[in-house]
């Protein structure tokens, strides 16, 4: 049987993947719109301004006065590298999976350059500052960024072929999908606490001679910053404070709709929390009603919140709300 | 001394759920050539830029006022970028006066913004660690609870929240910017639809929008010499406090509370109920409206549903409350505070359209964010303070 | 202006702490509120800088806020931004009159991300972010412009890494620290051509947090207050292409009307991720040659992403107050290539 003393001296803190993933979409405006159809026509469009000179990517605005811009201008598709970075080991994210260089090229009648990718086959000393290079260009163009894969020496460009999708409404937004991976740390207190859901226990912390016990345990009472180093245990009964059913559904939830959402305050704790009631008629949540967590069976528990797998109605009298309405 | 601050502009972009003729840069370029052309000034006249926006996820962007710099003219110039969560176009209007009172710059555009539609709120307020289940689905299942504990606690008549979404969506049929205009709409609509997270039905809540909101703000010498007549700033407040605690009282926040008492005691007002003619108030879920009427004062605690049933609060009443349409109406997050600001200002200033109150002399505007935790106000004058 | 001045200062920075952002934070403010004298409830203002990239979640500033205590409710805001932000927005609310003092603070935890890809969400969202170029890579087109121009050369980089990991074994908080001469620097493998591993930044988890008080409160709670002289902010426009990149003309105007060149300056400490940053810092901000720079090691010691720019001042005040020096600039800079810079000039008494 685990102790807390065993529990808070096993604490390397627990360590767990988190990934951000959204396709974004960006609706372009009438400018970026213009570029994007032209990148799908294999043509590239500048935009002319009074204090830069042409700009490519064309812009909405004049970089330093902010004056509307409206003359578009063909520039390129040659160019000349003006910088460079060269990538000897590409990220999970970039497009080219082998070396390559990411550059600042100037198009021919452009002023200022754009950022773009130069592939010269992986091999560094082929780029280098004032080389001459052009597009090469998807096949498969859709009014994006990447219709350009990569600019090459200039040698080795080819006109932009057809578009296969024959596709000539205006561009009016780009999808721009993003996934980051994290490898999250949950910290000490919440470690503890984590790992105490291993073993059915709940734990708290409070600050040294003070007797609010927060659940889950926040590194530091909020109300003053002292740190709450003192872990206790609570009890897996307690009583609903407050609660509302749920029946949207949300990206990251799995739960069937509507569900009971409760703000439950544990026996010892003083801090309700929120977590989900089952094995409850909707018209019987109420205030005041004791519940009871369902832990998952001991071979799935884990030092996760989901060892708890929900509240349950308990066959206890109500609290008179008297006794609770501090906590709601 | 302070300089004295005033807002000279105001503009705001037409709210939509998904503004898909403009780009981000040109959705905040909208809201703030509108204020530039309405205190008849150019980029150039502007000495600094107070940007605001809630959770960059929402736009996958990192710091996105550095790429909306030049934007928003703010090449060569200091720009600020604020973030309080739902507060947060009250408060970056209240950094923005900070900068004029302090007597640093003469004028200074602030706008804050959301572009929504460029992914999902819910996806982005429900985003989880490991270890972790999300159940709070989004900013409504949060807030529902204390709903349901504010219900509980005054024994309101279980339709105040209709009413308050009855009368802010009548009065978004007068807002030309408004996001949500529903000509038909009426006590029965909006009581027979979806329960989204009950006690929170589907038009008692906010929509999700794409909006910016922009104001000039300038001191008293440019103020006096300005072609439209300014809104004074009598007074800007902000409070927080933790988003839980034990104890907390997350219904009636004490930061509230404070904060809308800091904001009478700068302006010397010891009656809010008779001296302020008008509020433009954060309600996202349309109870919120009586929950902030008893925070700000305007009602005695558990009494703040009696001003939307008997009238108080309606745009004829004795004092109006979210003559726009509020949030409920547009809901731009980041911009939502300033929107609030922008409405109470234009009201003094005269400029308020369809949904002016007549005569309105002192507004209020206010913000909040986060768990109820987060209070951004200020208090506009048509004269001087 | 009001005289307003630095009267406390504290800092932790690890290369890959394992605590929250709350545990990280919560001994660092209380060290910075126990130096100041001064009693929490009694500071005036709280404001705060950090970004949800770094952990990838929402509101980091609303939990970090457990850490510093906000009971009873405290008048607080927070920027999006690196620290050094956070107090200029302090700064601004004691000029107004309406507070005496603050707690500044700001904190990171880049490790738990590749915070070097991640920063690619800094850039144009249509036009480059798609692409995914790191920072390193961003940073490297900026630095060979540099190289190509002559405005610095790849032995002044070595000689600024060399100088910074050599100063930072006398820095208790800075992570990378060696005795290494630059001509051995020289001989290491490119990370990202033109730059080499220890060109870029000491990438680190931590907090800085500092109070400010205005001239009265400062002078009763410390013996020897650092004088806020000079401070300003400047952004550039954010396109690379747009851009000379071997200038840094917003770093320049902040040191302008900061009043950098007024008086004569004993060391600086400047924000400068990558090796030849600092080189352009020197020219922009009109410093000499042989003046002291980064004695701490700077971002190439130790970089906390969003707190670099207040740790460089948060050192340099530190310096004076211990009588190391009168008269220091010290600045903070972020976005890309050093978009947007903030310049403050700090002297003793």
């Amino acid at each position: 049987m685990a102790s807390i003393e065993s529990i808070v001296r096993d604490s390397q803190p627990l360590k767990g993947p988190h990934v951000i993933e959204y396709p974004f979409r960006r609706s372009c405006g009438p400018i970026l719109s213009e570029f994007f159809g032209a990148l799908r026509e294999g043509r590239i469009v500048g935009i002319r301004s009074k204090t830069a000179g042409v700009l490519v990517p064309p812009s909405e605005y004049d970089p330093v006065t902010a004056e509307a811009l409206d003359e578009f201008v063909d520039v390129g598709p040659g160019g000349e590298v003006v910088s460079y970075s060269w990538v000897s080991k590409p990220r999970p994210l970039q497009r080219l999976d082998h070396p390559f260089a990411f550059a600042l090229i100037k198009l021919d009648g452009a002023d200022a350059s754009m950022l773009h990718m130069v592939d010269v086959g992986g091999d560094e000393s082929a780029i280098q500052v004032g080389m001459r290079v052009a597009p090469r260009w998807s096949a498969e163009r859709k009014g994006h960024i990447a219709d350009i894969e990569a600019f090459v020496a200039e040698a080795d460009a080819v006109a932009a072929p057809p578009v296969l999708s024959g596709e000539d409404k205006p561009v009016r937004a780009i999808r721009t999908p993003l996934r980051l991976e994290y490898d999250f740390t949950a910290g000490r207190e919440q470690t503890i606490f984590l790992r105490g859901l291993a073993h059915k226990m709940i734990l708290g912390a409070r600050r040294p001679g003070d007797d609010l016990v927060y659940v889950p345990p926040r590194g530091a009472d909020p109300r003053t910053a002292e740190p709450t180093s003192e872990i206790v245990e609570v009890s897996d009964k307690g009583t609903v404070v407050t609660y509302s059913i749920v029946r949207v559904p949300s990206e990251n939830i799995d739960l069937e709709l509507p569900y009971v959402c409760i703000n439950v305050l544990l026996d010892g704790s003083n801090l309700p929390f929120f977590h989900v009631l089952q094995k409850c008629e909707l018209d019987e949540v109420r205030l005041g009603m004791r519940v009871q967590a369902q832990w998952v069976p001991d071979a799935e528990l884990s030092a996760s919140v989901t060892s708890i797998a929900f509240f349950a109605p308990i066959d206890e009298p109500d609290v008179p709300y008297e006794d609770f309405k501090e906590y709601c | 001394m302070a300089e004295l601050c005033a807002v000279i502009g105001v503009g705001q972009t037409n709210f939509d759920a998904n503004r898909i003729d403009v780009s981000m840069p040109g959705l905040l370029r909208e809201a703030a050539l509108r204020a530039l052309e309405d205190a008849e000034l150019t980029w150039a006249d502007i000495d600094a830029v107070v940007v605001g926006k809630a959770p960059d996820m929402f736009e996958g962007m990192m710091l996105p006022e550095n790429y909306l710099a030049d934007a928003l003219g703010a090449t060569g110039k200091p720009l600020l970028r604020v973030h309080t969560a739902g507060s947060v176009g009250g408060s970056t209007a209240n950094v923005a006066m900070s900068l004029v009172s302090a007597g640093l710059h003469e004028r200074v555009l602030t706008i804050s913004f959301e572009k929504q539609s460029e992914s999902n709120a819910m996806w982005a307020l429900t985003l989880s660690p490991p270890f972790s289940v999300s159940v709070v689905a989004g900013a409504g299942g949060f807030f529902a609870p204390l709903v349901r504990t504010y219900m509980h606690r005054s024994g309101a008549p279980e339709d105040t929240g209709i009413r308050v979404a009855l009368k802010d969506r009548l009065n978004a049929l007068k807002n030309p910017y408004a996001h949500l205009k529903m000509p038909d709409i009426s006590y029965e609509m909006i009581r027979d639809s979806m329960m989204l997270w009950d006690p929170i039905r589907y038009l008692e809540s906010c929509p999700s929008s794409d909006g910016a909101c922009a104001m000039i703000l300038s001191n008293e010498k440019l103020a006096e010499r300005t072609p439209r007549k300014p809104a004074w700033v009598h007074g800007s407040s902000m409070r927080s406090e933790p988003v839980q605690f034990a104890k907390r009282d997350a219904v009636n926040p004490m930061s509230g509370r404070m904060a809308a008492q800091d904001l009478y005691s700068q302006a010397g007002i010891k009656d809010p109920r008779k001296e302020i003619d008008c509020i433009e108030c954060y309600v996202p879920f349309s109870w919120f409206e009586p929950m902030w009427m008893e925070t700000m004062g305007f009602a005695d605690e558990g009494e703040g549903w009696k001003l939307t049933l008997d009238g108080t609060t309606a745009l004829d009443g004795s004092r109006p409350v979210n003559m726009s349409g509020g949030v409920l109406s547009s809901n731009a997050i980041g911009a939502s505070g300033m929107c609030r600001y922008a409405e109470a200002a234009n009201q003094v200033r005269g400029e308020a359209g369809e949904h002016q109150v007549a005569g309105a002399k002192k507004a209020l505007g206010h913000a909040y964010g986060g768990g109820s935790q987060y209070f951004a106000m200020a208090l506009f004058g048509a004269e001087k303070p | 202006m009001r005289d307003v001045a630095i009267i406390s200062f504290a800092q932790s920075n690890i290369e890959d702490d394992i605590r929250s952002e709350v545990e990280i934070l919560q001994p660092v403010a209380a060290e910075a509120v126990k130096q100041s004298g001064m009693a929490r409830t009694d500071i005036g203002f709280t404001c705060s800088g950090s970004s949800d990239w770094l952990q990838g979640q929402p509101f980091a500033f609303v939990m970090a806020l457990d850490a510093v205590g906000s009971w009873p409710p405290i008048k607080e805001s927070h920027v999006e931004q690196d620290g050094a932000w956070a107090l200029y927005e302090a700064w601004v609310k004691i000029q107004t009159g309406e507070v005496e003092s603050a707690l500044v603070y700001s904190f990171g935890k880049t490790s738990p991300g590749d915070i070097t890809q991640v920063q690619a969400l800094q850039t144009d969202p249509y036009c480059v972010t798609p692409l995914w170029p790191d920072l390193d890579s961003i940073t490297g087109l900026q630095a060979r412009a540099c190289l190509e121009s002559g405005v610095v050369t790849e032995t002044q980089m070595a000689e600024v890494a060399s100088r910074s990991m050599r100063d930072a074994m006398n820095n208790p908080h800075a992570v990378r620290k060696a005795d290494r001469s630059p001509e051995d620097l020289l001989g290491e493998p490119y990370r990202v051509s033109p730059l080499r591993d220890h060109d870029c930044p000491a990438n680190s988890d931590g907090a800085t947090v500092m109070v400010i008080a205005s001239a009265e409160l400062a002078r009763e709670h410390s013996r020897r207050p650092v004088w806020i002289r000079g401070f300003d902010h400047r952004i550039d426009p954010p396109a690379l292409g747009v851009r000379d990149l071997t200038q840094l003309p917003s770093a320049a105007t902040a040191a302008e009307k900061a009043g950098v060149a007024k008086d004569k300056i004993d060391f600086a400490e400047v924000t400068a991720p990558y090796s030849h940053q600092e080189v352009l810092l020197r020219n922009a901000l009109g410093l000499s040659d042989d003046l002291k720079v980064n004695e701490s090691g700077g971002s190439l010691a130790a970089h906390t992403l969003m707190s670099c720019g207040l740790n460089r001042i948060g050192d340099a005040a530190m310096r004076i107050a211990a009588g190391n020096g009168d008269r220091a600039v010290a600045h903070a800079g972020q976005g890309p290539c050093l978009q947007q810079n903030l310049v403050v000039v700090l002297e003793g008494e």
